[in-house]
C-alpha cells in the first residue's frame, strides 16, 4: 500500500494500476474522513464511490460486482456503481467521484460529484 | 426504428405481458394497446370481494393511466378490435381507429357462456365478468330484494354471497347434485353447502332453468319440473368460452381457444396471444396463475431471449368467500388404481382427502383447515414420494418435525401491529399497506418493498397468506419450476445438467451456453454457478473469488459494523491448554474486542478489521489452527460429547469419530452449510439429530442420521441406517455428502432438500446400493485432495493480499 500526501481539493490523485483492482472487484482508498471503493466492471471501467452503502453503511467494496451494479454484502441492496443510487424499490444514495484512466494508471478526485446529499 | 408491438385485450394477461417485457426490454418497441372495457387494466379476480362490499373499483385498479404514460404506451380504452389485417399487419377498431403492428398479442380473455333460454335478453339477466356486471348487481340489490344464480361453480357461489352480503335473498339453481363438482368432492361440497345455507343462501339442487320469463325486466324463472320462482336479477355463472371471435374471422386456427405453441405463438408467428383465450396443449384455462407464467414466456420471447418455453401448468382451487376455507388440486376423485387418505372431523368443520397413486399424490381436497394446501399442492408437483410419512401426512407440514411457525397460519385474524418478519422487524399492517398501496403481488415485489421475508424466510408461509388474503386467489402462487435467478429462465437442475453433458468449465462458458440475460450474472446466480462447476470438476475448476459472497471471499464473517469474525478450527469441539493459550496470546496481542464461545463448540474472535486478518492467521497458523470456515456455504462443526472415554454411559469413542469425521470433511464446499454431530449415548448430549449428518453411538455400533436442522425451521433428522465400525460410518457419511453436493440446488439446505426428493430415494441411493455408496464416498475422496488446503496459511503467506489492503492511504 502507498501513502499519498494530498490537499482535498488537489485534483487527482493516482490509485494505482488498472490491474491491481480485480475484474468484478473493488479496492479501498483510506481518506482521513471516510474510505473510497474504487471498482472494476468486467468491461474494464472503473467507478468510485463512498464506501458506505446508504441503507446501514455496509462496506459496499466487498460486494458482488455485477453489471453495473454492485450487491451490498450486509443486506443485499444493489447500488448502481456510476450514480451511487439504490435500485427500485430501495431508495437512498451513496456520493460518487469523478475517476479517469491515463495510460494504465487510475486517478481519483477527491471532490465528490454533485447530486447525491450524502456526502 | 422501433418495431411496433400492438395488444389487443387490455385485461390481466395481456398487461402482464407487457411488464414482464418492460422489465426485460424498456425501450424494444413502441406500444399500443386496445381494451374494449372504458378502464385500465383492474385486478378481475377481485371482483367477488368489489360485490360483497369488501373493496372497492379503486382498490382493485393494477395500472393506472399515469403507468401506461410512464411507460410511454399509447391506450385506446372504450375500443373493440373489430379486424386483424394480416396481410398489412394492421388492426382496425369498430369506430375505425387503424394500429400498424410488427407483432401482435391477442389476450382477449373468454366470454361468458349464456344459456340459450327464452328470454335471456330481459333486463336483469347478467353474467359475472366485468366491472360493469358488478355495477348492475349493486344498482339492482339497491332497489330488490331478490336475486337467483344459475350455476353453483367458484363464480356463482362468490357472486351468490356478494348479492347476499349487499342484503338480497339468493337462491343458487344448480344443475348437478353437488356444488362445484370440478373442484370438490360428494363430502366437502356437502360441508360447503351446509355452511352458506347456514349464512342464508338457498338452493335447488338437481334443477334445470327452462325459461326466464318477464315484460321488460326478469319477473320470474320457470324450471323443467314446472317450479316457478320470483325474482328481480337473475345471474348466469354457467362457465366461461374463450373468446376467439377476433382471431376466427382473422382465419388464426382455433379450436376452442386460440392454439398456440410453448412459446405462446399462434399458426401466424407474428401473432402470439395469452391468457384465457389461449389453448396450448389441448389445455385451456381460466385462472391466473397459468396466465401469469404465459406471460412470462411470452414477454421472454418478445425481448428475443427465447430460451423460455410453456410447457402447460397444474392449477388449484380456492373459494374467495370469506370464512369459507377449501381447496382442492388434480384429481380428487380417483380410480381403481388409487387409493384415499382421509381425514374427516365433522363437528370442527374439517375434512381433508388425499388421492394416492403408487405413493404419490395425485389430488387432494380439502375443507375447512386450508393450511397445508401449498405443502400438497408442491408433493404433487414434485411427484415426491410420501411413503416415508404417509402415517402423519394428514396432519399437515407441521408434524414433519416444523416446531418453528406452524401454528400461526391464521393471518387474517392477526391485527395490524402483529410482528410477521422478525428480521426486519415488519408487522402485518406494514405488508398489507405496500402490497395495496403498490398494488403488488408476488412474494419477490412485497419482498422487494417492505423487506418482509426477504432475511431468513421463516416468515415466507405467512407473507404469501397474507397476498393470498389481500389479494386475493392464488394470486401469489410463484412458477413452480424456478429459473436460478432474474438472469436466467433455466432452473438449478437444467443448469447442473448442462454443466455436466456439455462440459462448461467456467462461470462465462455457463453464461454464454445458456445464453445468459445479463452480461455477468449477479449477486444471486454467481456464487450458485461458482459452487456448481467447483464441484463438478473438482480438480479443473479454477474459483472464482469474484463470484463469492464476502465472507467467503475473504475467509471469515462480516461483521455489521464492517470488522471480521475469526473461528479457528477445533476438531471434534475438542481442544488442549495450550491451543487454548495461543488463542489468548492472539486475542491479546490483535485486541480482539469479544472472544466468544460459539454454538458449535468453537471459540470465536469477533470485531477484527480486515486488513490485520491475514497476519492474524499466521499466528493462528503458527500455533496449529486451520480455518473452521464458519463463514462459509461449507462442512462447519462436528460437536461430540465426550463419550465413553469418560462418560459412564458412554458406549463408544465419539469425540474421536467426530474428530476423525471432521479430519475427512473439513475444506469441503457444499451447497449450504452442513453440519455434523457424534454423540456417545442416545441421550445425545451432542444433539445430533439437529444436524446434517448425526452419529449417535449404542452398543452395538453406530446409528446414523440424515437431514436435520435447528435454526430457523428445526427438523429433527429422519434415521438412514445402523452400521457397525467407524469405517462404515466415514463411508456412509462420505457418500451422503457427496450426493447432496452434487443434486442439492445451491443454498438447500438437507432438510429441504431430504424433503424434496423423499428420504427413500436417498437410502436407495447410499443404503441399497453398496457399489453407489462407494463411488460416491471415493469422488468426494478426490475432490477433497483439492480442497483440503488451509486458506488461512495461504493467505498469511500473501495470497489474494489485495483483497486485504487498501489500495491507497491518503493523509
Ligand atoms: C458464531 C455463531 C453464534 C455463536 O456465537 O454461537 C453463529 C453465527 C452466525 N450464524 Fe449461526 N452461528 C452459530 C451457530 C449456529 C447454530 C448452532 C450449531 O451449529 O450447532 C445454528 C443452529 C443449527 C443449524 O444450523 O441447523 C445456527 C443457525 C444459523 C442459521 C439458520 C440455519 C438454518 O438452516 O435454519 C443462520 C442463517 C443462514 O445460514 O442462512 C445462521 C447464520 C449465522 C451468521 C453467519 C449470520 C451472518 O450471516 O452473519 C452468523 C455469523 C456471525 C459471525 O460472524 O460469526 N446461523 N447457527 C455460531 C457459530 C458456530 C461455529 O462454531 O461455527
Ligand atoms: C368474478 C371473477 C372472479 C375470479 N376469481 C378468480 C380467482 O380467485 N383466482 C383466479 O386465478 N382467477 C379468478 N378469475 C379468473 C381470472 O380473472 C381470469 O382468469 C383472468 O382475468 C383472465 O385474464 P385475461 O387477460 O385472459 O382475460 P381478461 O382479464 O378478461 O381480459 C381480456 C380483456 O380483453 C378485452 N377484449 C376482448 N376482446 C377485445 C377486442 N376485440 N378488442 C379490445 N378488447 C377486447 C376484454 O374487454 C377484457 O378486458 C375470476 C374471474 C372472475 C370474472
Ligand atoms: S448470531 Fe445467529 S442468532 Fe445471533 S443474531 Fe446472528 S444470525 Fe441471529
Ligand atoms: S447496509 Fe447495505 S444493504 Fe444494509
Amino acid at each position: 500500500m502507498q501513502s499519498v500526501r494530498t490537499e482535498k481539493a488537489q485534483a487527482w490523485v493516482k490509485v494505482g494500476a488498472i490491474d491491481e483492482i480485480p475484474r468484478l472487484g473493488a479496492r479501498v482508498v483510506k481518506t482521513a474522513e471516510y474510505d473510497i471503493a474504487v471498482f472494476r466492471t468486467a468491461d474494464d471501467r472503473f467507478f468510485a464511490m463512498r464506501d458506505e452503502c446508504p441503507h446501514k453503511q455496509g462496506p459496499l467494496s466487498q460486494g458482488i460486482v455485477h453489471g453495473d451494479k454492485v450487491s451490498c454484502p450486509l443486506h443485499d441492496w444493489k447500488i448502481h456503481l456510476q450514480t451511487g443510487i439504490a435500485v427500485a424499490p430501495d431508495e437512498g444514495c451513496t456520493a460518487t467521484f469523478p475517476v479517469k484512466l491515463e495510460g494504465d494508471q487510475v486517478y481519483l478526485s477527491l471532490t465528490p460529484n454533485e447530486g447525491c446529499p450524502n456526502q | 426504428m422501433k418495431e411496433k408491438l400492438v395488444l389487443v385485450g387490455n385485461g390481466m394477461a395481456g398487461i402482464r405481458t407487457l411488464e414482464e417485457l418492460l422489465k426485460l426490454v424498456p425501450e424494444a418497441y413502441e406500444i399500443t394497446v386496445f381494451g374494449e372495457e372504458p378502464y385500465p387494466n383492474y385486478n378481475r379476480i377481485m371482483l367477488s370481494p368489489v360485490l360483497a362490499g369488501e373493496k372497492t373499483i379503486d382498490d382493485i385498479i393494477l395500472n393506472d393511466e399515469q403507468w401506461y404514460k410512464d411507460n410511454g404506451i399509447t391506450l385506446h380504452t372504450g375500443k373493440k378490435v373489430a379486424t386483424i389485417d394480416r396481410l398489412n399487419r394492421k388492426v382496425i377498431c369498430a369506430d375505425g381507429t387503424i394500429a400498424e403492428y410488427d407483432r401482435l398479442i391477442l389476450a382477449t380473455g373468454s366470454q361468458p357462456f349464456v344459456l340459450p333460454l327464452p328470454g335471456n335478453d330481459l333486463d336483469g339477466v347478467i353474467s359475472f365478468r366485468d366491472i360493469s356486471d358488478v355495477d348492475k348487481m349493486l344498482e339492482a340489490a339497491q332497489q330488490y330484494q331478490h336475486a337467483v344464480v344459475i350455476g353453483g361453480g367458484l363464480l356463482g357461489l362468490e357472486a351468490a354471497n356478494g348479492l347476499m352480503k349487499q342484503g338480497m335473498q339468493v337462491t343458487v339453481i344448480h344443475l348437478m347434485d353437488r356444488l362445484m363438482e370440478k373442484q370438490l368432492d360428494v363430502q366437502a361440497a356437502s360441508m360447503l353447502k351446509a355452511s352458506l345455507e347456514e349464512r342464508g343462501m338457498q338452493f335447488l339442487m338437481g334443477a334445470e332453468t327452462e325459461a326466464i320469463i318477464g315484460q321488460e325486466r326478469v319477473e320470474k324463472i320457470r324450471l323443467k319440473d314446472g317450479t316457478e320462482l320470483y325474482t328481480d336479477l337473475v345471474v348466469m355463472a354457467v362457465g366461461i368460452r374463450p373468446n376467439i371471435e377476433l382471431a376466427k374471422k382473422a382465419r388464426i386456427h382455433c379450436v376452442r381457444g386460440i392454439v398456440v405453441n410453448d412459446t405462446l405463438q399462434t399458426y401466424d408467428p407474428r401473432i402470439y396471444a395469452v391468457g384465457e383465450c389461449v389453448e396450448h396443449r389441448g389445455q385451456t384455462y381460466g385462472l391466473v396463475a397459468p396466465l401469469f407464467e404465459m406471460a412470462k414466456v411470452c414477454a421472454n420471447h418478445l425481448a428475443q431471449h427465447g430460451i423460455g418455453l410453456y410447457q402447460g401448468s397444474v392449477t388449484s382451487t380456492k373459494l374467495k368467500v370469506t370464512g369459507i376455507d377449501l381447496f382442492s388440486v388434480g384429481d380428487f376423485i380417483g380410480d381403481d388404481k388409487t387409493e384415499e387418505l382421509v381425514y374427516k372431523d365433522e363437528a370442527s368443520g374439517v375434512y381433508r382427502k388425499l388421492v394416492v397413486e403408487n405413493n404419490r399424490l395425485r389430488g387432494a381436497v380439502m375443507y375447512g383447515d386450508t393450511v397445508d394446501g401449498a405443502w400438497y399442492f408442491d408433493l404433487l408437483r414434485d411427484q415426491t414420494d410420501i411413503a416415508d410419512f404417509r402415517k402423519s401426512i394428514l396432519f399437515g407440514q407441521a408434524h414433519l418435525g416444523d416446531s418453528g411457525h406452524g401454528e400461526e397460519n391464521r393471518v387474517a385474524q392477526l391485527a395490524d401491529s402483529a410482528e410477521i418478519c422478525g428480521c426486519n422487524g415488519v408487522c402485518k399492517g406494514e405488508i398489507v399497506e405496500a402490497i395495496t398501496k403498490k398494488k403488488l403481488f408476488t412474494l419477490e415485489e412485497v419482498r422487494a418493498h417492505t423487506k418482509a421475508s426477504s432475511s431468513c424466510g421463516s416468515c415466507t408461509g405467512l407473507v404469501e397468506s397474507l397476498l393470498a388474503v389481500t389479494v386475493g386467489g392464488d394470486y401469489s402462487v410463484a412458477p413452480h419450476l424456478k429459473p436460478m435467478c432474474g438472469c436466467t429462465d433455466f432452473t438449478h437442475d437444467e443448469v447442473r445438467a448442462t454443466i455436466r453433458e456439455q462440459q462448461l468449465k467456467s462461470i462465462p462458458q455457463v453464461m454464454q451456453f445458456l445464453e445468459w440475460k445479463t452480461p455477468n450474472g449477479c449477486g444471486k446466480c454467481r456464487p450458485g454457478l461458482n459452487y456448481y462447476l467447483l464441484c463438478a470438476w473438482p480438480d479443473e475448476y479454477h474459483d472464482d473469488y469474484q463470484s463469492r459472497f464476502i465472507n467467503e471471499r475473504a475467509h471469515a464473517n462480516i461483521q455489521k459494523d464492517g470488522t471480521y469474525s475469526v473461528v479457528p478450527r477445533m476438531w471434534g469441539g475438542e481442544t488442549t491448554p495450550a491451543e487454548l493459550k495461543a488463542i489468548a496470546e492472539i486475542a491479546e496481542k490483535y485486541k480482539v474486542p469479544t472472544v466468544h464461545v460459539t454454538g458449535g463448540q468453537r471459540i470465536d474472535m469477533l470485531g477484527i478489521k480486515k486488513a490485520d486478518l491475514p497476519a492474524i492467521w499466521g499466528d493462528l497458523s503458527k500455533a496449529g489452527f486451520v480455518s473452521g470456515h464458519a463463514y462459509g456455504k461449507a462442512i462447519r462443526t462436528v460437536k461430540t460429547c465426550v463419550g465413553k472415554e469418560w462418560c459412564r454411559f458412554g458406549t463408544q469413542n465419539s469425540t474421536q469419530m467426530g474428530i476423525e469425521l471432521e479430519k475427512m470433511t473439513w475444506g469441503s464446499w457444499t451447497p449450504h452449510k452442513f453440519k455434523l454431530a457424534v454423540s456417545g449415548c442416545p441421550r445425545n448430549c451432542a444433539e445430533a439429530t439437529i444436524k446434517d449428518f448425526g452419529v449417535v453411538a449404542v452398543d452395538s455400533g453406530w446409528e446414523l442420521h440424515v437431514g436435520g436442522n435447528g435454526g430457523v425451521k428445526v427438523r429433527a433428522t429422519d434415521f438412514l441406517c445402523h452400521v457397525k465400525t467407524p469405517e462404515e460410518v466415514k463411508e456412509y457419511c462420505a457418500a451422503f455428502l457427496q450426493l447432496y453436493r452434487e443434486e442439492a440446488h445451491y443454498l438447500e439446505r438437507t432438510a429441504p432438500w431430504i424433503e424434496r426428493v423423499g428420504l427413500s430415494y436417498v437410502k436407495s441411493r447410499i443404503v441399497e446400493d453398496e457399489q453407489n455408496r462407494r463411488q460416491l464416498a471415493e469422488r468426494f475422496l478426490f475432490s477433497q485432495k483439492y480442497s483440503q488446503k488451509d486458506p488461512w496459511a495461504e493467505r498469511a503467506q500473501g495470497e489474494d493480499a489485495h483483497e486485504f489492503e487498501p489500495i491507497v492511504q491518503i493523509v
